[in-house]
């Protein structure tokens, strides 16, 4: 229960805002992009912020699972769900494949080798017209239908997008708790440590990267969906690093911290709307201020500052 | 074919040479700082930027060229003061994070100031194109080569010849050794800040009369000049300069030869590849790791 007494807190307040606010903007509209976003970020922590290996391209497993339900339904008709699967074999095998290597990697040489993983894919999206559409994207792509249930409107758009995230929280939260997990805490800690204790940290960090991969790629496929539409700008660099900040702005190596990152920077962009000219600059802004004045991420900080308060009151 | 394989190496070496000096730029900061600076390829723009609109204003070329510097510097020693020096304890991630701040908020700047156009410089000289069998090059790309150059060499006599120099290398080898020792580390960092926005204003005053520029084109050069600085083993500063030249001739090449749409994913890909077979960059040696 206190394992995952959090999820179930998120899972009522997200069961009471869609019952009580069908029609606003700011759950259906904006309420779908804050759960993939959450889905994206959780699944990033697991790798950055449990096994402690920064990727600057998460946004291409996102945009494989995307582009491959895009492809195969709109063009050659095949059922939503077979679809899907296609996108996390797709991303399955890419991620499997570039792991090793990759992960072997440290610092700013990882960084550097994500990154370039994630704009090579993104080139792919853009110059490869003949199956991606190019830079002007894919549409016409087909809903879903689940169980009989045509989601045909933005509120059951909500409901599968929040089962979806609650779905992923679930898993980080088990996975964490798990031996796997211990060993990716230790792998964190100290690679060496981990090794001399008997965990084979290449295949573990390995693991982490495929589940967070395929975590991305389901999230891809429904947003596809969900959307009608893909063009390569969802899936770039920034997006990428977007996702990064979320998860350090909610603190590294804590879910639901990774949900409130990415509350949060999906929320930004609407309030910053009323900026106009001055959004990109304000963005850059704020990002730096909380990445200079709160290195340990808002959520993070904050809870401590409020779990200290509490012990507090209990010794007077 | 030849002649072909000659205009590409030679349009290769001109980017590369930009590659080069930003390339430079991120191993100075990343030596005295441990910071990798992903703002770096907005001081190109910053640079070519303010010339064009200096020289736009009336103002006489030389002078307008030396002013762009100076307006970058200053843009580099902010970042600095403001930015990196009050996170000095954060993780490598959080630098990251914050010098990517660093780099919207200026992208987000310069659209305020110049907007989104695509602007030109003049050439320095006049445009007579050279001949060399049937390829040709532009005095404007013996200016770039020339200027890559010197820049090159003036910096490494600054870091071999110069106590400031000295006292930077100092800083990078062990911060509070240095500070024991007398050197005002946190001035030293303002020092390579300023270096480092001084090569990068550098290269773009010398490469936009052939390329052009945005408020945009920061990005990719940062990130390219990221490229030739692991190319060349992160550190290395010799090592950038020689990636960022072997970056920009394979890169031509590749444009050429296979496909000029794939141009940017062709320098990732050598990147991959040499991470996967080379962990420490080309010219870097395998490190061993303190446990």
């Amino acid at each position: 229960m206190r394992r995952l007494g959090g999820l179930y807190i998120l899972a009522f307040l997200f069961v009471i805002t869609g019952l009580m606010f069908p029609d606003s903007y700011y759950v259906t509209v904006v309420g779908v992009t804050i759960f993939t976003n959450a889905v994206l970020a959780v699944s990033l922590n697991l790798l950055m912020g449990y096994a402690g290996q920064i990727s600057l391209g998460h946004a291409a497993f996102f945009g494989l699972g995307a582009y491959s339900s895009a492809i195969l339904t709109s063009r050659y008709g095949v059922n939503p769900w077979l679809a899907m699967l296609a996108g996390l074999a797709l991303s399955g095998t890419v991620s499997w494949v570039l792991a090793r290597p990759i992960l072997k990697l440290k610092g700013h040489y990882l960084a550097m080798a994500t990154l370039g993983m994630g704009i090579i894919i993104h080139i792919f999206f853009v110059q490869a017209d003949w199956l991606t559409g190019g830079p002007d994207g894919l549409s016409g792509i087909p809903g879903i239908t689940v169980f009989g249930w045509p989601v045909n409107t933005d509120l059951r758009w909500y409901w599968v997008f929040g089962v979806l995230m609650l779905f992923c929280i679930w898993v980080s939260l088990n996975i964490v708790d798990s031996r796997p997990g211990r060993a990716l805490a230790a792998v964190h800690g100290s690679e060496v440590a981990a090794q001399m204790t008997g965990v084979d940290t290449a295949s573990v960090k390995a693991q982490i990267f495929v589940v967070s991969a395929l975590l991305a790629s389901v999230a891809g496929s429904l947003f596809a969906h969900q959307q009608a539409f893909v063009s390569p700008e969802s899936f770039s660099f920034f997006f990428s690093i977007e996702l990064v900040t979320m998860v350090v702005l909610g603190g590294l190596a804590s879910t639901f911290g990774a949900v409130f990152g990415a509350v949060l920077l999906s929320l930004l962009p609407e309030f910053l709307l009323v900026f106009e000219d001055f959004e990109v600059l304000i963005y850059g802004a704020i990002l730096m201020a909380i990445m200079i004045f709160l290195p340990d991420g808002l959520f993070v900080t904050t809870s401590r500052l409020i779990t200290e308060r509490l012990r507090g009151g209990e010794a007077s | 074919m030849f002649d072909q394989l000659l205009q590409f190496i030679i349009s290769g070496i001109t980017v590369g040479s930009v590659y080069a000096l930003v390339g430079l730029g991120f191993t100075i900061i990343y030596n005295a700082s441990d910071v990798v600076n992903f703002a770096q390829g907005e001081f190109v723009m910053i640079g070519a930027m303010s010339a064009i609109f200096l020289y736009g204003a009336g103002i006489p070329y030389p002078l307008a060229l030396a002013a762009a510097v100076a307006i970058t510097v200053v843009v580099g020693l902010m970042l600095e003061k403001f930015a990196v020096e009050p996170a000095k304890n954060a993780s490598v991630v959080t630098t990251i994070i914050i010098t990517i701040g660093a780099s919207i908020f200026l992208r987000g700047a310069a659209l305020l100031v110049w907007g989104k156009d695509i602007y030109g410089l003049p050439p320095f000289t006049k445009d007579v194109p050279i001949s060399i069998g049937s390829a040709t090059l532009l005095p404007q790309n013996i200016y770039v080569m020339l200027g890559t150059a010197v820049a090159v060499l003036l910096v490494r006599y600054f870091f071999d010849r110069t106590m400031t120099g000295k006292a930077i290398m100092a800083c990078s080898c062990n911060r509070r050794a240095a500070s024991l020792v007398g050197i005002n580390v946190n001035r030293m960092l303002l020092i390579a800040y300023g270096v480092s926005a001084l090569l990068g204003a550098v290269a773009g005053i010398l490469v936009t009369p052939i390329t052009y520029t945005s408020y945009d084109a920061g990005v990719m050069l940062g990130l390219k000049g990221f490229c030739a600085a692991i190319l060349g083993g992160m550190g290395n500063s010799m090592g950038a300069v020689a990636g960022g030249l072997l970056l920009g001739i394979i890169e031509s090449l590749g444009a050429g030869i296979i496909s000029s749409g794939y141009k940017d994913a062709i320098a990732f890909v050598v990147i991959l590849g040499v991470l996967f077979f080379r962990p420490g960059g080309l010219l870097g040696r395998a490190d061993s790791e303190r446990v």
